[in-house]
């Protein structure tokens, strides 16, 4: 694998504590550009953990993650957005009290240039004017961003086009998770990361999506899944690594990983909570 | 800010029993932080088990001093019987509270629990006000008024009985949540409220014991209070809810071993800043030492590793609804409608209560969007009104800038000074910003008291020039009813215009879920900053116009009163909702004097009002957007 040597992202001895339980340990990942690899593991692995330390939302104990070439290790979660990266959430976080429209357009806000220019200290102030004038550059802009989000949610056939003026709150719960990968693609994502995307759908919705995974892998983007059910997970991913306790335990394609003896042990060691459910699920 | 002037809200040391040395210093520290520590106590067993900042400690504290007094003044009680009738009635109190006023809402949305505090807080301040009269009373301590001599200091009996009762308390608490079954169920619903109930804790029992235990050690505690200065009034209770807040958050929220070593900080840090800069500036030392921890450790002193929040925090924080449309031309009729009604045959007392309408509707057009659009409740937004009055009423009188220039300073100050102050609260969530903005309000209020040179004080600002437009002196009442009508909707023009922007969008994501939103690339310091720009310079243009009008001010003309209207009036309206805000604000000012309510029920009725809102319509009459 050439591009290995300049991979997109890489984690370094990432490693987490909460008191007395590490719920990320020492994670190495390279992660080359137009990848999927997909993490899975037990309930509890620390694959959540792992995307907040990568998000910015939580800072590592020790590690580093290294972004494009640049260590972007302890960055806000708003610096990171403007990077490029996106993601989704395991339990779901849209905005509940906004339209489809406008949560799918937040997701395109760090896109907004008319509107927020880029100049130091009055920068804000300029984008409060901005917003009320409304000369016809942020006029436009809004508009193109706002036929961006129709041509985004097209991608799911007719599941939000007819909501796109409902709050999300009122809406069905796959079509919530959807709302968020909208989201997610409404920035522009140079690496998007899914956590459990299908979590709660019904095998018809996670055919759908995964169908829409496969399509956004084979336009090139780059991708950081976790998933339970691994029936998508095997038909995806390029590579596959399996997290227990914190722990890397195994890596690399995905026939190989599943019958891994390590692997089987650690979904046995947690009451086959994990594999055999999910994928019959799947 | 009424309480700025409260002359005995905690005990200190006043001039004539100046304290001789350091020794006395730290004793005294030490006795006000076992005061502050029976309050923050409580605090902290209630967001231990329940997350939320119970607001109304301070009012439980009140309840507890009068009842000290009629027990001492009127059943002449003996000692010890007093404080078990005090504990035993300001407990019941607390489970009323708990009970009535906040298992209701137990599923409810985020905010209304807080709410719900802050409405209960201002009822039992009202019943006691209106039982008792708001005259300060003398408070008999039914000890011996002797002083012994204790290395260079001296200390008295009741020093000796609220550092027994302190610590009698402590090792009582310490026992209950260390060996008995419920303080078990305490503690365990205190680390983690799921599992805890799925091991069958019983949740509501875990409740009613917190907050019976909260409220006898608050209501205790301002007997004492009361004791010690031999005085109590109705301003005590804010200030007993600040300085238990202020003790709790140095601690870290939630720790009761933290809460008490706060008290004792905080009784420390405010005894040697009172030492060092005399007391007019003490309650200043206090939210300096919150503030700076605020900033520094959100967490608090204490908090024992740096902890991410877990993920599940997804509870919406306001009532989701749709809110009414109302079609423009409507609107457009309404204005027609108001604008022209000078030309009737009104009274003078309508366009006066309407001009108030109008201001108030400037106030909650300010609040509603703080509050409502990018939910950081503030509890003490009247500061605002007073910077913008301050500074309009000084640009005018002092350097003879023309009114109405003045009253765009004023707007300006404010959304400056405004957004300056509040923003070390800007990355914390729900009731921290609401400590912190009441905070600030009272710091305001304090700097306007003591900053002489500038604001003169005690004596206020007489003379202020009126309204004026142009050269043109605005005196008729129908010229000031058209300005105020004016101003008020160009303000809501515009905030309804921000609304649409990608700015309402931004604030409302913030609002809903702040960590997607910064996920999203969403700067919470921009934005929130963003939105109290705004909202400052509506509140100090509405304080601006204010002070002309009133032609004098001082540093209680724009006080907690008025805050806790323009909450009321916001939550009427529905949460962020621009025309809910006026309407509000006509309902609310207009109501009363159509029914001729007298003035001191006012207060009391925009409580419970907010109370009944809270259970019944939290999305308001037009609904939250
Ligand atoms: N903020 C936190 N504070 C304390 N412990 C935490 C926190 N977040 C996660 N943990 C713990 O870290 C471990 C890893 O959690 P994480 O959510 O990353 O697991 P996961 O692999 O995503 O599991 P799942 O498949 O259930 O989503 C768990 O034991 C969890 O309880
Ligand atoms: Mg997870």
């Amino acid at each position: 694998m050439a591009e290995q040597h300049n991979p997109m992202l890489s984690l370094r001895g990432l490693t987490r504590r909460f008191g007395g339980l590490t719920a990320v340990d020492a994670i190495d990942l390279d992660l080359a550009r137009g990848e999927l690899i997909s993490i899975i593991g037990p309930n509890g692995a620390g694959k959540t953990t792992l995307f907040n330390l990568v998000t910015g939302l939580d800072r590592p104990d020790a590690g580093t993650v290294r972004f494009e070439g640049h260590d972007i290790t302890g960055l806000s979660p708003e610096r990171l957005a403007a990077e490029g990266i996106a993601r989704t959430f395991q339990l779901g976080r849209v905005f509940g009290n906004l339209s489809v429209m406008d949560n799918v357009l937040i997701g395109a806000h760090t896109r907004l240039r008319a509107v927020k220019p880029a100049v130091p200290v009055i920068g804000p102030l300029l984008e409060l004017g901005l917003a009320l004038l409304r000369p016809a550059s942020v006029k436009a802009e809004e508009e193109r961003l706002r036929e961006d989000v129709k041509a985004i949610l097209a991608r799911f056939g007719e599941r939000l086009l007819p909501r796109i003026d409902q709050p999300a709150y009122s809406l069905s719960y796959a079509n919530r998770r959807r709302v968020e990968i909208a989201r997610a693609l409404a920035l522009k994502p140079r690496l998007l990361l899914l956590d459990e995307p299908t979590a709660g759908m019904n095998p018809t919705e996670t055919a759908e999506m995964q169908v829409l995974v496969a399509e956004l892998k084979a336009e090139g983007l780059t991708i950081l899944l976790i998933e339970h059910k691994l029936e998508m997970v095997m038909r995806l991913s390029d590579r596959v690594i399996v997290m227990d306790e914190g722990k890397k335990i195994a890596e690399g394609p995905g026939e190989e990983v599943r019958t891994d003896p390590k692997v089987i042990e650690a979904y046995l060691g947690h009451g086959l909570s994990g594999m055999t459910e999910q994928e019959s699920a799947a | 800010m009424a309480g700025a002037t409260a002359p005995a809200a905690f005990p200190y040391p006043s001039g004539d029993q100046r304290l001789s040395s350091w020794l006395d210093y730290t004793i005294n520290g030490l006795i006000v932080g076992n005061v502050y520590a029976l309050v923050a106590v409580g605090l902290a067993l209630i967001f231990g088990v329940s997350r939320l900042i119970n607001f109304a400690q301070g009012s439980i504290y009140l309840v507890g001093a009068y009842i000290g007094w009629v027990a001492v003044v009127q059943l002449h009680t003996p000692l010890p019987l007093t404080i078990i009738v005090v504990a035993a009635a300001a407990a019941l109190v607390g489970l009323i509270i708990e009970r009535f006023g906040l298992r209701p809402l137990q599923n409810s949305v985020r905010i209304a629990p807080l709410l719900a505090t802050i409405g209960i807080s201002f009822v039992l301040d009202q019943l006691v006000m209106l039982t008792f009269s708001p005259n300060p009373r003398a408070l008999p301590s039914q000890l011996p008024d002797v002083r012994f001599q204790l290395g260079g200091g001296t200390i008295g009996p009741l020093d000796l009985l609220i550092a027994g009762v302190g610590i009698t308390s402590a090792l009582l608490l310490f026992v209950f949540l260390r060996y008995s079954k419920l303080g078990w169920a305490v503690r365990a619903a205190s680390q983690d409220r799921d599992a805890a109930m799925q091991m069958g804790v019983d949740v509501n029992r875990v409740n009613q014991a917190v907050f019976g235990i909260a409220a006898a050690l608050g209501g205790v505690s301002g007997m004492l209070v009361g004791m010690y200065y031999n005085q109590i009034d109705t301003a005590m209770s804010l200030q007993a809810t600040l300085k238990g807040v202020v003790a709790e958050v140095v601690g870290g929220a939630g720790n009761v071993p933290g809460a008490v070593i706060g008290s004792l900080l905080l009784g420390l840090v405010e005894s040697y800043g009172v030492a060092v800069f005399g007391t007019s500036y003490r309650n200043l030392f206090a939210f300096l030492l919150l503030v700076v921890v605020l900033v520094l450790r959100p967490n608090g002193l204490f908090a024992s590793a740096r902890q991410a929040p877990p993920e599940p925090l997804t509870g919406t924080f306001i009532a989701p609804s749709r809110p009414v449309r109302i079609p423009r031309w409507a609107l457009a009729v309404a204005a027609a409608g108001f604008a022209v009604l000078p030309f009737f045959p009104v009274s003078f007392y309508v366009l006066q209560t309407l001009i108030n309408a109008w201001l108030l509707g400037m106030l909650a057009l300010s609040l509603t969007l703080v509050a409502g659009t990018v939910g950081q409740v503030s509890l003490g937004h009247a500061a605002l009104l007073a910077i913008g009055a301050y500074t309009s009423a000084l640009l005018s009188l002092t350097l003879a800038v023309p009114v109405g220039l003045a009253v765009i300073g004023g707007g300006l100050m404010s959304a400056a000074l405004g957004t300056l102050l509040i923003s070390p609260s800007f990355r914390l969530r729900g009731h921290y910003v609401s400590i912190a903005t009441l905070a600030i309000g009272e710091i305001v209020s304090l700097v306007i008291l003591n900053w002489e040179s500038v604001t003169r004080g005690p004596i206020g600002i007489s003379g202020i020039p009126p309204l004026s437009l142009f050269g043109h002196d605005l005196i008729s009442p129908s010229s000031v009813y058209w300005f105020s009508l004016a101003v008020m909707v160009v303000l809501a023009l515009l905030q309804g215009r921000l609304l649409t922007s990608h700015l309402g969008r931004s604030f409302r994501a913030i609002r809903d879920d702040d960590i997607a939103a910064r996920a999203y690339g969403l700067s919470l310091n921009r934005y929130k900053s963003l939105a109290f720009i705004f909202g400052g310079f509506a509140a100090g243009v509405s304080g601006g116009i204010a002070a002309h009008l009133y032609s004098y001010i001082n540093h209680e003309t724009f006080n907690t009163q008025q805050s806790i209207l323009a909450l009321t009036v916001v939550i009427l309206g529905g949460l962020g909702n621009v025309v809910g805000a006026i309407l509000g604000s006509v309902a609310l000012v207009g109501l009363p004097e159509v029914f001729r309510i007298a003035a001191e029920y006012r207060i009391l009725i925009y409580g419970i009002v907010l109370l009944l809102l809270v259970r019944f319509r939290p999305q308001g009459l037009l609904g939250t957007i």
